[in-house]
């Protein structure tokens, strides 16, 4: 934290707060694109909604495509966002501090898009409350001993828990900038999100409590929702599905999807805000040591697979990881393995990990690499099933690939608006790791 | 009540520590802190007692836990249908749903705790915030007897309060 020692309490509320000034024209530059293909992303759907799913390029035997690895790539990214401002929170790991508000941001904006896709998916997405258990009058319910039941709950309750977590976490910054805008709009609006925080120890005795408590809650909400993810596949009984390796090689693979996501969020932040002094390379440096330890788990998951495939003596279930790595697919399968095992090798060396351009360049081979696993995973199983005359391929349509280019902008529409309404870095948070003012230090010199 | 508010402003923690030492030396006892952060040292010379709000999260858990073990058993035994022997009522299937509900309910509940205890919006009259101390003041307030307002200032003066305000309460 040696390029944060020159800060000072009131450096910290101007630089943080001087984020939110008018948009510029970088600013309009970024979100003006973003909001069209946010509009094309929509003008899918509808055209979806009112052909009928045949559009989307569902061909027998393959009828989970990329709606289905959109939303595990999305529900994976979120991850990372909670292991950053609640696991590393209770283990006092301080590189968080600075990065910890832009992932939680992260994480509420990448459920959002998630949620959108199993109701894309719905061939009649306008009933998609009927996957909540409510009473009505021919006594339906639903089927709780359903994985695609828990993935409703799993995800709803993330959204919900990690929505209260962003947001009880921003109430002191949120009072800092009341305290400090001008504009009778602004200050009303400020005023009632910060629900007459006055920072008194009475207030930070029962925040500090509840604030505990949220990060102990959502710890082994981030380790349930990916491994709730993972069993709407594994329950199921298809070569390639169902293993019981798939929780914990999810959850792994979720937060090094995170990390990747938050480091392409964060180096243009940082630069475009000129934040080098809150977002410093040791936070980098962390963040990049957490993806080499998530790394290796994906990497001994790609490898063990095979492994149990071949020692099952499952012919079905080896066909399936043979064909994976030879098969039409195999071109997506290797980029799966450079982009997750082999990019990440060179973050062993201090060098890399603290080398912003390399970073930023390996975070987008990351992403792309942990899209193509969760597409690999869905399709390539779904295409080699046991029976041979059920075998097909799978090639999205412009629909599909439409909604997930626009599910891309849907987030970072989200996101360049938060930069620009709320505090992306924590303001409180940070001035608790700055020295204290002392008068005793002072007149000591 | 005839009470007067008395608000010293400082702009380094350790007198604004000796000042409350102080005023809880001489028997005051309704007093506030403001800092732009939280600060064990404070909470240390504030002395109060552990947060509730531990218990909302506690019940809260619970509930959520029963809404889990009541919505499964409920649904599944209300119109009951059997598949292949399997039980009506499987335990490790809800036991997910059981675990979602309790941490949903437990954090909401967390939530309400902590704006219900924190008293937001009504544990300070306006007129004694100051809008710095969410940038880099700290404040000590007293409530006290009118008469009792000249020693509080005496004791901020001291200990080198920058600014001090008294309005009533």
């Amino acid at each position: 934290m040696s390029e944060q020692t020159s800060l000072t309490y009131a450096k910290v509320n101007e630089d943080i707060i001087r984020m939110l000034d008018k948009p510029t024209v970088k600013w309009l530059a970024l979100f003006l694109p973003t909001l069209g293909l946010v509009g094309f992303g929509l003008f899918c759907f509808l055209y979806q909604v009112y052909t009928g799913l045949g559009v989307a390029g569902y061909r027998h035997p393959v009828f989970w495509g990329v709606y289905i690895t959109d939303f595990v790539f999305w529900v994976g990214i979120a991850h990372s966002g909670t292991l950053i401002s609640a696991i590393l929170f209770l283990f006092r790991a301080n590189f968080r501090l600075s990065i910890y508000r832009i992932a939680e941001a992260m994480t509420v904006f990448a459920v959002l898009t998630a949620g959108l896709f199993p109701i894309i998916h719905l061939g009649r997405p306008w009933f998609f409350y009927w996957l909540f258990p409510y009473p009505n009058q021919r006594e339906l319910w639903v089927n709780f001993k359903s994985p695609l039941l828990w993935d409703v709950f799993a995800v709803s309750t993330y959204l919900t828990v990690s929505s209260v977590f962003f947001f009880v976490g921003m109430i002191p910054d949120i009072a800092a900038i009341r305290d400090r805008v001008k504009e009778v709009p602004r200050k009303i609006a400020y005023s009632i999100l910060s629900l007459g925080w006055k920072g008194s120890n009475w207030e930070w005795l029962h925040y500090t409590r509840a604030y505990l408590f949220f990060a102990a809650f959502a710890t082994p909400l981030v380790l349930s929702v990916h491994s709730v993810v993972s069993w709407d596949f594994a329950m199921s009984n298809l070569p390639g599905w169902h293993t019981t390796i798939f929780a914990p090689y999810f959850v792994a693979g979720a937060i090094f999807s995170g990390l990747a996501m938050v480091i392409t969020l964060t180096v243009p932040i940082r630069k475009i805000f000129r934040l080098e002094q809150y977002i410093t390379l040791d936070n980098y440096d962390g963040m990049a040591k957490l993806i080499i330890l998530t790394s290796l788990i994906v990497g001994y998951a790609y490898g063990v697979e095979f492994f149990m495939a071949w020692y099952s003596g499952s012919p079905y279930e080896w066909g399936q990881f043979y064909y994976r790595a030879t098969g039409e697919y195999a071109l997506f399968y290797w980029i799966m393995v450079v982009c997750n095992v082999i990019v990440p090798i060179p973050l062993w060396f201090k060098s890399v990990r603290r080398n912003i351009k390399i970073l930023f360049i390996m975070s987008i081979f990351i992403n792309i690499g942990m899209w193509f696993e969760r597409f690999n995973i869905i399709v390539i199983s779904l295409s080699r099933g046991f029976d041979p005359a059920a075998w097909g391929i799978y090639k999205p349509s412009w629909v599909e690939l439409g909604i997930t280019v626009g599910s891309f902008a849907w987030f970072f529409m989200f996101f360049l608006i938060f930069i620009k309404t709320l505090p992306a870095v924590s303001i409180a948070e940070i001035k608790e790791i700055l020295p204290v003012p002392r008068k005793e230090a002072k007149d000591n010199g | 009540m005839d009470n007067q508010g008395v608000l010293g402003i400082f702009s380094y923690l350790d007198v604004t520590v000796n000042a409350v030492k102080k005023l809880k030396n001489e028997g005051f006892k309704n007093l506030r802190v403001f800092s732009p952060m939280p600060n064990h040292e404070i909470e240390h010379v504030m002395d109060e007692p552990e947060s509730i709000v531990r218990f909302f999260t506690l019940f809260g858990a619970m509930l959520g836990a029963a809404c889990g073990v009541g919505f499964t058993v409920l649904t599944s035994t209300d119109w009951p249908i059997s598949v292949s022997a399997k039980p009506i009522v499987s335990i490790p299937p809800y036991i997910v749903i059981i675990f979602e509900l309790t941490i949903l309910i437990g954090a909401l509940s967390t939530l309400l705790g902590l704006l219900i205890n924190s008293r937001l919006r009504r544990n300070t009259p306006k007129s004694m915030y100051d809008p710095r101390f969410s940038e880099d003041k700290f404040g000590v307030m007293v409530t006290c007897a009118k008469d009792k307002v000249k020693k509080v200032e005496e004791i901020f003066n001291s200990e080198g309060a920058e600014e001090i305000k008294v309005d009533g309460v």
